[in-house]
């Protein structure tokens, strides 16, 4: 009685502890080799024949097809630069520059991966589209509510995720974060 | 209290088996991975263009809305493939992956160099088998090796201004994969 009551207890633990890191990992993005810069964090090992069991498994998981290297890299971002999550009810600012690419796109989805319905249809920008300052820096507000410039609606949605992909670009698996690849930064202006 | 504490020490050492069991095991056991996906929907050794992503429906998750998108879900087992891209208003790319879903090879417009993205794709073995002259004659080819004989091949093509979308989904609706074989003789019969 001893005994099974023994086994049974270290079953469950390891069920627990086994199922519970899992989760754990692929919901948070726990793949080996990202490159983090500010709140921006991207995996371009991902998309090499290198992948690591945890890209591979997460990748298997959300059903995405993940961004191949030679085509370029994928940041995403779910909190701005002070930790704080991304929250649609927010106005949020990102503004600076971008490291060198031919062209790149910012999308917001929601935490599913799924584009955010607003009353404009917009779901991004892409390099061509945003108006620059004279210094060739940008602004865009992430905000519910329209705003003059470069406007991304957040459909008001809770919580949300920003992915930044350039295309045809240097940074690859040996990119370190540096002054060669700098991210816009993401701040939280105000909230209701 | 020993014998629990012990207990407790076993069962986590193979809690640590089992998350690094199923870690490895997930992507084999998926079945709402990309390529289960759009297996049911896109047919094998065809180029298929993939719908827009929209709030009410995408095909995958985390798709860029910049962007004009097809696949080919290929299966090499009854020969090399020949893939031919039309280059796009502004960026087009060819990314491979597994049966699994990893990325093993991109190429991009510029990269190739022409206004068609053009190459062969076979497994390591059939590259092998390749009759010698027939390598050297297609110096200027380019040969994909996948590793594994079923796969998927994302080609997609971006429109930098949604004014630009017709024009890239134009250029997607003249790319083709088809079988070798099959590519010789229709050239043939021209």
């Amino acid at each position: 009685m001893r005994l099974l009551l023994g086994s049974l207890f270290a079953f469950l633990v390891a069920a627990v502890v086994g199922l519970g890191t899992t989760y754990f990992a692929l919901s948070r993005g726990a793949a080996f080799g990202g490159l983090t810069i500010g709140s921006w964090t991207a995996w371009p090992k991902s998309g090499t024949i290198d992948a690591d069991p945890y890209a591979r498994a997460s990748v298997a998981r959300t059903g995405q097809l993940p961004m191949a290297l030679g085509d370029g890299v994928s940041f995403s971002a779910r909190t701005d630069d002070r930790g704080r999550a991304l929250d649609g009810r927010c106005n949020v600012l990102i503004s600076g520059v971008t490291p060198a690419a031919r062209f790149w796109t910012l999308t917001l989805y929601n935490t599913k991966g799924e584009l955010v319905a607003n009353s404009v249809g917009r779901y991004g920008f892409t390099s061509e589209e945003i108006v620059r300052n004279a210094d060739g820096g940008f602004a865009i507000d992430v905000a519910p509510r329209a705003n003059p410039g470069n406007w991304l609606p957040t459909g008001g949605v809770e919580r949300y995720e920003l992915v930044l992909r350039f295309y045809d670009t240097a940074i690859g698996v040996a990119t370190r974060a540096s002054r060669e690849v700098p991210m816009p930064v993401i701040k939280t202006r105000s909230c209701p | 209290m020993t014998r629990w504490l012990l207990l407790l020490l076993g069962g986590a050492l193979l809690g640590g088996i089992v998350h690094l069991a199923t870690v490895m095991t997930l992507p084999r056991t998926a079945t709402h991975d990309a390529y289960s996906r759009l297996a049911g929907t896109a047919p094998v050794n065809a180029v298929v263009a993939l719908p827009s992503p929209s709030p009410d429906s995408a095909v995958m998750p985390f798709m860029d809305p910049a962007f004009v998108s097809a696949v080919c879900r290929y299966d090499l087992t009854a020969g090399p493939l020949k893939l031919r891209v039309p280059v796009g208003p502004a960026y087009t790319s060819v990314s491979f992956y597994t049966r699994l879903d990893v990325a093993y090879y991109a190429i991009n417009d510029r990269a190739a160099g022409r206004r068609v993205i053009e190459l062969d794709l076979m497994t390591t073995e059939q590259h092998n088998e390749m009759p010698e002259e027939e390598d050297v004659t297609a110096a200027d080819r380019l040969i994909v090796e996948s590793p594994t004989p079923t796969g998927l091949i994302a080609i997609r093509a971006l429109a930098p201004e949604p004014g630009q979308l017709p024009m890239a989904r134009a250029s997607l609706a003249g790319a083709r994969c088809e079988r070798q074989d099959l590519a010789k003789i229709s050239r043939r019969g021209q």
